[in-house]
């Protein structure tokens, strides 16, 4: 199996501040990595390091095989780099579909005509074509963050970022949303999800990586993971 | 299968409409008087100022309020062209858009570091800037201004034709030439913003308004769309300006570079009318004409009034007269909003 994406030894610093520290991982195509760590310890840099918002001190990244360490953000779109941002973002003077079409025709560089199908597609998956003609600024908070899921897939990704989407929500909009990822996912959309609403994660991805203070603690598959002393020390703070 | 449409059925009435006003706009010297033909010249550059300030303001979220630098910048260039190298003042315009498109240059690469109020308040102090050095040229008049040379304005290209043709005096046939190139204008302007906003480039810049970091992790251009933008509409209004001083053949610092009349009174219109429509704009610019017609011998008590009207229109009716007729019909003119349609669905 080839990887999608490549970390190899990428750090971070804000000031004397590292954020991310020696942190290498591979995510193979097709798989659903999941990523958790207390607050503060550095899973949001980690998206910006792989987006390209944020450029990293050391290390390299690799994106289907090619070296995009140095690739401008708007460039990793293009070759397939999707992400959802964790407090919704939408266009709100835009319709749900023009959300859509926008990302599809930008993130993929087409036509608005060649795209339309995909998007209404996309709008199918994410149970929002009854919203489609919305303007998204009305939209409840389930839906927007539908929108940023739907809006991520529309870019055509290679590899989906997504950042906390399960937040927020109550039980039965959680469990709505996570029936759409595993529907994509399904697909063979290789993932990778912050999140800390756990049970989401885990019905969802094949392994989980811990982060803290910046460095990968454990990585491996869930069970094992969330069985390891260390993990539930630090990221759930037990005394075992 | 669902199918993709921006059409509505007052659109294509619209379309029609449009293209009977404009056939009634060319023919209209043959018979109006002299004073329609400024009041409508005054109208259609307004409305054309109105919408390009609408379409960085209210499509692109810049809101400029130094547009005059643009007005003012291209309305000395079209003097500057005559004057110093006896050019003829109707290809002089030309200069006039170039002029603004090379002062809108260093003015974006300042003004986009700002946003927001900053941006705004960044704009017009490039404004005043240039306003200042424009009254150092003693050439042109320096801070009193100077006018069109007589022979410059006495054979200018095309209005002995004119003169011929509607059996007029050289003075009303110079103010059909102005309101003919003023109608070129506004309907060049509305169709070339109408066709933008219906590209992908519309897309574009209404998600950059709305959400810039969103819009770059779509892949779009933020910077590039926003310059394009920006450009566009300076190289336009400068034309404009060229082309209002080709018809009032005096010019000064202080009227050239006014904030009042080429920033304030436009805002008004697009504001009244309504931000972000193309719409907009057509509502607004009646609306103003009328008022000044009316109140403008009132004085400051006018400049009160129209203040007053602006501010309760953004209280009341943000989205302006036209928001306000859309949101109780749902008419849309010119309407760019991609809508889904579904097989079996009525057409909304």
């Amino acid at each position: 199996m080839t990887d999608v994406l490549t970390l190899t030894n990428v750090s971070k610093s804000f000031g004397a501040l590292k954020v991310t520290e020696g942190v290498s991982f591979s995510v193979p195509q097709g798989q659903a990595l999941g990523i958790i760590g207390p607050n503060g310890a550095g899973k949001s840099t980690l998206f910006n390091l792989i987006t390209g918002n944020f450029l990293p001190d050391a290390g390299t990244i690799t994106l289907l095989g090619r070296d995009v360490t140095h690739t401008a953000a708007m460039d990793r779109v293009r070759m397939g780099v999707g992400r959802s941002f964790q407090i919704p973002q939408p266009f709100e003077g835009l319709t749900t579909f023009e959300n859509l079409l926008t990302a599809a025709a930008f993130g993929q560089n087409r036509r608005e005509a060649e795209v339309a199908d995909e998007c209404v597609a996309i709008l199918q998956d994410t149970e929002l074509l009854p919203k489609a003609n919305q303007l998204a600024g009305g939209l409840s908070l389930l839906d927007r963050k539908r929108l940023e899921l739907a809006r991520a897939m529309a870019t055509g990704p290679e590899l989906l970022l997504l950042d906390e989407i399960a937040g927020g929500l109550t039980e039965g909009e959680c469990q709505a949303l996570v029936a759409t990822i595993k529907r994509l996912h399904a697909k063979g959309t290789t993932i990778i999800w912050i999140e800390h609403v756990l049970h989401a994660l885990t019905s969802v991805v094949e392994r989980l990586l811990v982060l803290d203070f910046g460095k990968v603690i454990g990585i491996g598959a869930p069970d094992a993971i969330m069985a390891s002393r260390e993990v539930r020390e630090i990221y759930l703070g037990l005394e075992v | 299968m669902a199918t993709v449409t921006t059409r509505t059925r007052a659109s294509t009435i619209a379309g029609i409409v449009a293209l009977a006003l404009i056939a009634i706009g060319l023919i209209l010297p043959a018979f109006a008087s002299r004073s329609l033909i400024q009041d409508l010249f005054f109208i259609l550059t307004m409305l054309t100022l109105a919408q390009l300030w609408n379409l960085i303001a209210g499509f692109g979220g810049m809101v400029s309020v130094g547009q005059q630098a643009f007005v003012g910048i291209g309305a000395y260039a079209m003097f500057g062209g005559v004057i110093l190298w006896g050019w003829d003042p109707v290809p002089a315009i030309l200069l006039g858009g170039l002029a603004a498109f090379l002062l809108a240059i260093p003015m974006a690469f300042f003004a986009f570091r700002l946003a927001g109020a900053y941006f705004a308040i960044g704009t017009w102090v490039i404004a005043e800037v240039t306003r200042l050095l424009i009254a150092q040229w003693k050439t042109l008049g320096g801070g009193t201004g100077t006018s069109l040379p007589r022979e410059a304005t006495s054979d200018i290209i095309g209005v002995e034709a004119i003169a011929n043709l509607f059996d007029l005096r050289d003075a009303a046939a110079r103010d059909v030439l102005a309101y003919w190139l003023a109608l070129a204008l506004a309907v060049g302007t509305m169709a070339a913003i109408y066709a933008l906003l219906r590209s992908r480039t519309g897309l574009a810049l209404a998600a950059v308004r709305d959400n810039d970091n969103a819009a770059r992790s779509v892949g779009v251009d933020a910077t590039r769309v926003k310059w394009l933008v920006f450009l566009s509409a300076a190289t336009m209004t400068g034309l404009v300006g060229a082309l209002i001083y080709v018809q009032t053949a005096r010019i000064s610092p202080d009227a050239a570079f006014s904030v009042t009349t080429w920033t304030a009174y436009v805002i008004f219109i697009a504001v009244i009318g309504g931000i972000g429509r193309l719409e907009g704009p057509i509502l607004g610019v009646l609306v103003f004409w009328g008022l000044q017609t009316a109140f403008a011998d009132y004085g400051s008590w006018y400049l009160l009034a129209l203040g007053i009207l602006a501010i309760a229109t953004m209280l009341f009716a943000p989205r302006g007269l036209w928001g306000l007729i859309h949101d109780r019909w749902g008419i849309a003119l010119f309407p760019v909003q991609r809508r889904l349609i579904f097989e079996g669905a009525k057409d909304g």
